[in-house]
């Protein structure tokens, strides 16, 4: 697993996928601090992390497209597939790898956090929260990538269909709404629903079934990814 | 070192590899010979683990491929028909990351160094690998399967691709590996497999269809023993005296070859070595042999005649294999 995370970090920033992220993320979450924070005199960064919800649903797509579809294209999976690595391993690494480039995003939030802690102390738990939030939210939409990008073999694809997912998931209490009258599809998709869950980070919430709820979803859908490269062997 | 027992590949309704038995020994370089399409590169691809086989079994030294496929993994090293390369890494950062990924426990630098210099790359070791040419990037991928030295290799047409120059160096190096390891190779060029290989399993649609050294097999397939002739002097004196060497079944005249150089086919009775009573009887003439070769088969004839369409292999006759 080491070896692949280590590659795969590498890879980042040999290429400009890395920086692109990193410099869209940081664009908009600096536009929004100094609209809600400086001009908006404000000492709560919720707004800022909860207005990023959307753009990193658009923006992971591009960090996991290339994951597993280009290993199968450029065949170097053929090289990972026959050392003694296990698909677990590969797997993780790679998602280790794209969690560890999204989270470094979170230094700019760090920053913006001091810069308020030079006038008055911030709510450190609320800053808390959110920072758990958004790495959960993070990893959840990575690994709905790493799944969508071991089916295909085009980027493109990856990311297109990973994208399509991120706002099914978003737009998930607009559709609950629309079924309020059936009482066991609201449930459904209420459970399936991200963005409530996120809202209770933004808030300073941190509640154990929604940390719970995000781990055990990317485990699942992480553990999918390993039987679809599987399966594709017995193929 | 190497087993297969009655492996199947089927894709759907498509057998790939279709119940194929085989073993190589300690040191032994094997070559895999069939037209494209023969199921080469799937039985390669199931030896190393990268697909896994309908039915039948593979072993690495008595280790099987799909009950423990990272010991058996460990002590394989792989080059596909497409090398595996990351294009956005340089040689060095290439070869560490394999060198990571294999779990390799000898020492980093000195291996490294090592392999690069058998397979001759020191002097790209900083290029990144999308600027290397095709066969140094063939080289690469050379040195990513000898990395940990690992008893096997297997080989998918190691020199396609390449240029004359290049296919004569990798062939030496791939003899040379052949003393410290057990090689696989495959390919559909038959030079190369003659040139390299102590062994031949000739693969057609999925089956073996001759499995010999490389020496043996051109003469066992070989149903031509003829001798073919020529000489300089008068033709029917010629014809009349070939017919009375001991042991020659039948003579044939081709007739006249060069300006009053006649072409005669002999045909030697079986284990009979005809050669010297032929020489010395057309000396003792005073005539002069121009030329004498043997018609066997060469092993081209026998690999286009064992993978004809039609061709049913022997033991399949039998219903055995």
């Amino acid at each position: 697993m080491g070896a692949v995370f280590k590659r795969e970090f590498r890879a980042f920033f040999t290429s400009p996928v890395g920086y692109v992220v990193l410099a869209a993320l940081g664009f908009f979450a600096g536009l929004f601090f100094y609209a809600a924070n400086i001009l908006g005199l404000s000492s709560d960064l919720s707004p800022v992390f909860s207005s990023m919800f959307t753009f990193i649903l658009m923006i992971l797509p591009l960090v996991t497209m290339r994951l597993l579809s280009d290993e199968k294209r450029q065949k170097t999976d053929q090289a990972l597939l026959t050392s003694p690595v296990s698909l677990t391993g590969i797997v993780l690494g790679k998602y280790f790898a794209a969690l560890l480039v999204y989270s470094l995003f979170l230094l700019e939030m760090i920053v913006f956090a001091m810069i308020i802690a030079f006038q008055v102390t911030p709510d450190w738990t609320i800053f808390l929260g959110n920072c758990i939030g958004i790495l959960l939210i993070g990893g959840f939409i990575i690994s709905i990538g790493i799944l969508i990008s071991s089916l295909t073999e085009s980027q493109l694809i990856a990311a297109i269909g990973t994208l399509a997912i991120s706002f099914v998931l978003l737009l998930m209490d607009g559709i609950a709404y629309q079924f309020s009258n059936y009482k066991i599809l609201t449930t459904i998709v209420n459970f399936l629903s991200i963005s409530s869950r996120y809202s209770n980070f933004t808030s300073g919430i941190i509640a154990y079934d929604d940390i719970i709820y995000f781990v055990s979803m990317q485990a699942l859908i992480l553990f999918l990814t390993v039987r679809v490269l599987d399966r594709k062997r017995w193929g | 070192m190497i087993e297969v027992q009655n492996l199947t590949k089927r894709y759907g309704g498509h057998v790939a590899v279709n119940n194929i038995s085989f073993k190589v020994e300690e040191g032994e370089i094997l070559g895999f010979l069939g037209p494209n399409g023969a199921g080469k590169t799937t039985t390669m691809n199931i030896l190393t683990g990268y697909i896994s086989a309908s039915s039948g079994v593979a072993k690495i030294k008595d280790i099987d491929v799909l009950e423990q496929p990272n010991l058996a993994k460990m002590n394989i090293g792989y080059l596909p028909e497409q090398p595996p390369l990351y294009l956005d890494m340089t040689v060095r950062e290439y070869l560490d990351f394999m060198y990571d990924l294999k779990k390799c426990k000898l020492p980093r630098r000195e291996h490294i160094a090592e392999i690069c210099k058998q397979v001759k790359i020191e002097n790209v070791y900083g290029r990144l690998i999308k600027n290397l040419s095709k066969g140094y990037k063939q080289r690469v991928g050379f040195a990513q399967a000898l990395i940990g030295n690992p008893p096997v290799l297997i080989l998918d047409e190691p020199t396609v691709g390449l240029d004359p120059k290049q296919i004569i160096e990798i062939r030496s190096l791939i003899k040379s590996l052949g003393r410290q390891h057990t090689v696989i190779l495959s390919s559909h060029i038959l030079q190369e497999i003659e040139a390299v290989c102590d062994r031949i399993i000739i693969i057609n649609k999925g089956v073996i269809v001759a499995d010999d050294k490389t020496s043996v097999l051109a003469t066992k397939y070989s149903s031509d023993r003829r001798l073919l002739v020529r000489v300089a002097g008068n033709h029917d004196e010629i014809f009349n005296l070939l017919k009375r060497v001991p042991n020659v079944v039948n003579v044939t005249s081709f007739g006249e070859k060069e300006p009053g150089i006649f072409e005669y086919a002999l045909e030697p009775a079986e284990g009979c070595d005809i050669r010297r009573d032929v020489s010395t009887r057309i000396a003792a003439r005073n005539w002069a042999i121009m030329g004498m070769k043997s018609m066997e088969m060469t092993l081209e004839d026998v690999f286009i005649a064992l993978t004809r369409e039609q061709y049913v292999p022997a033991g399949n006759k039998k219903g055995g294999r």
